[in-house]
């Protein structure tokens, strides 16, 4: 493959690739590291979980991905493009509080779509509505639902724009344990019938272990890639199958909290 | 009853009505008792008011202050939002400005009265300019706090949507900033009532305040006074409850949640 000043080679099948990414926060005159060295492909359709202690750089980590910080050292590239800034093809989903509340939620799915054509965007908002079970609350606002609708809303909104790549910044975080194990299930269902690449965030053991495909696990601050697990088991995942929670025995092991408490 | 139950309906009426029955009483004895021959008592106020109501300059008077506070606080946000988003989204351009609105911000409306009447004359557009001097400055203050309140993961949903910075400001930040916008008006526009009012009583001979004034100077008709108060405070009353009709639209209730 001919190089190019800004595209760097490509390598078939990989979708995200980190290359040495750090990045430095400067803070009261100090300068604060909070990645260091990072190296990561993503594979194009696949579920990779970074796990970390809180505080230790994740966000940051997805937002470099995401374009919204660049990095201080060191390159992202999807597709083989080095990557400037935010661009709708790959959507952050944040933690709460992330959908528009003067918007219903037809208002929300359809906010990034005011490039198309009326009727193409009302189709996209009824797909989306009935793939993250909204139906029935087309005109609600989001003051009127329930913290898991407004979760599968914000991914909805995201979805409807098409992207290739869904970043998910702890996107359950402030649900509820029933709540959350549910929404796992639903995020699976979607990830399995549309295919994106999903780089999902998160400081919940269970939670990389039911989702991933493959799972970053970060050091303490300035987070370092410590381990990368791939978790083998077909989905639907047996939460208490020997499979599983060898894997989540390992990956406590490798967080450093195992047999701690 | 303890005070977590929900109050009867006959309550919500009963204990109001009886505040102001009191006070209507402590002010008819207070009449009696001092037997004062120059402050009115409730029932010559009443009588005042009907006189008021009989003869149609009133009506001309009340129209006059509405259409002053229409014009004066119209302009102000019309001018007012605007220069107010702008300088929220532009914080190195608020540093610049805001220290002279700062010093102009605490300046009464009724200490520009003769400054207004040397760029007007005595008039309308004096007391209407004053109207505005009032509602301009916490429209601005309002705008500006709205826009730099909207939270970050807004701003950034918009960027990642592709939207450009004109977009952006139209689509995410205004709309989020409503809320506290429409407080800012609705705070506006009580000054606004305010300072009509007293300009009314030194640049123009029509209007509510002129009303007061003109009925103490000519013959201490002070039933007249009082009365002329009390209709200011019910039109300004009814001013804001009007006003606060818009936050129940739909899309700003959100903001207005305890």
């Amino acid at each position: 493959m001919s190089t190019h000043a800004s595209v760097t080679t490509s390598v078939p099948g990989v979708k995200l690739q980190m290359e040495h990414v750090g990045m430095v926060f400067a803070r009261d005159g100090k300068s604060v590291p909070v990645l260091e060295d990072i190296n990561l492909d993503v594979r194009d359709g696949e579920f990779v979980c970074v796990l970390g202690p809180s505080g230790c750089g994740k966000s940051t980590l997805l937002n470099v991905m995401g374009g919204f910080l660049s990095p201080t050292s060191g390159s992202v590239s999807i597709d083989g493009q080095t990557v400037h800034g935010p661009d709708p093809r790959r959507i952050l989903v944040f933690q709460e509080r992330g959908v528009f509340p003067w918007l219903t939620v037809e208002g929300n799915i359809g906010f990034g779509l005011s490039k198309l054509s009326s009727t193409e965007s009302r189709q996209r908002i009824a797909h989306y509505v009935q793939m993250t079970r909204l139906q029935g609350f087309e005109h609600t606002y989001p003051s009127d639902l329930s913290g898991g609708m407004k979760q599968r809303l914000q991914v909805a909104r995201a979805l409807a724009v098409n992207p290739d790549i869904l970043y998910l910044d702890e996107p359950f975080g402030a649900l509820d344990s029933v709540t959350r194990f549910i929404m796992r299930g639903e995020l699976l269902r979607i990830w399995q019938t549309e295919r994106r690449t999903i780089i999902f965030v998160t400081h919940d053991i269970d939670e990389a272990v039911q989702l991933a495909d493959r799972v970053v696990v970060l050091s303490s601050r300035p987070a370092k890639i410590q381990d990368v697990l791939s978790i083998d088991i077909a989905h639907p995942r047996n939460l208490s199958s020997p499979r599983y929670l060898e894997h989540r025995d390992d990956l406590l092991k490798k967080i450093g909290l195992a047999y701690a408490v | 009853m303890n005070s977590l139950a929900k109050p009867g309906r006959w309550e919500k009426f009963f204990w109001p009505v009886l505040a102001a029955a009191l006070l209507l009483a402590v002010w008819h004895y207070s009449v009696v008792w001092t037997a004062t021959k120059v402050f009115p008592s409730p029932l010559s106020v009443e009588k005042g008011l009907a006189e008021l109501l009989r003869k149609h300059v009133l009506w001309a008077d009340i129209g006059d202050s509405l259409r002053r506070v229409a014009i004066g606080f119209g302009t102000a946000a019309v001018v007012g939002i605007p220069l107010g988003l702008t300088l929220g989204w532009y914080p190195a351009a608020n540093q610049i400005v805001n220290p002279v609105l700062q010093i102009l911000r605490p300046i009464s409306p009724i200490a520009w009265i003769p400054v207004a009447i040397i760029f007007f004359g005595i008039g309308d557009r004096a007391a209407t300019f004053l109207v505005f001097l009032g509602a301009f400055f916490p429209i601005v203050v309002a705008c500006v706090s709205g826009v730099s309140n909207v939270p970050s993961i807004f701003r950034r949903a918009g960027r990642n949507f592709g939207l450009s910075p004109a977009q952006i400001l139209a689509r995410v930040v205004f709309p989020a900033a409503l809320p506290q916008i429409l407080i800012g008006l609705r705070i506006a526009l009580g000054i606004a009532w305010l300072v009509v009012v007293a300009g009314e009583m030194i640049a123009v001979d029509s209007g509510l305040g002129y009303l007061v004034i003109d009925s103490r100077n000519s013959g201490k008709r002070y039933d007249l006074v009082v009365a002329a108060m009390l209709l200011i405070g019910l039109i300004g009353l009814a001013l804001d409850i009007g006003f606060r009709r818009l936050e129940k639209i739909r899309s700003v209730r959100w903001g207005f949640r305890s």
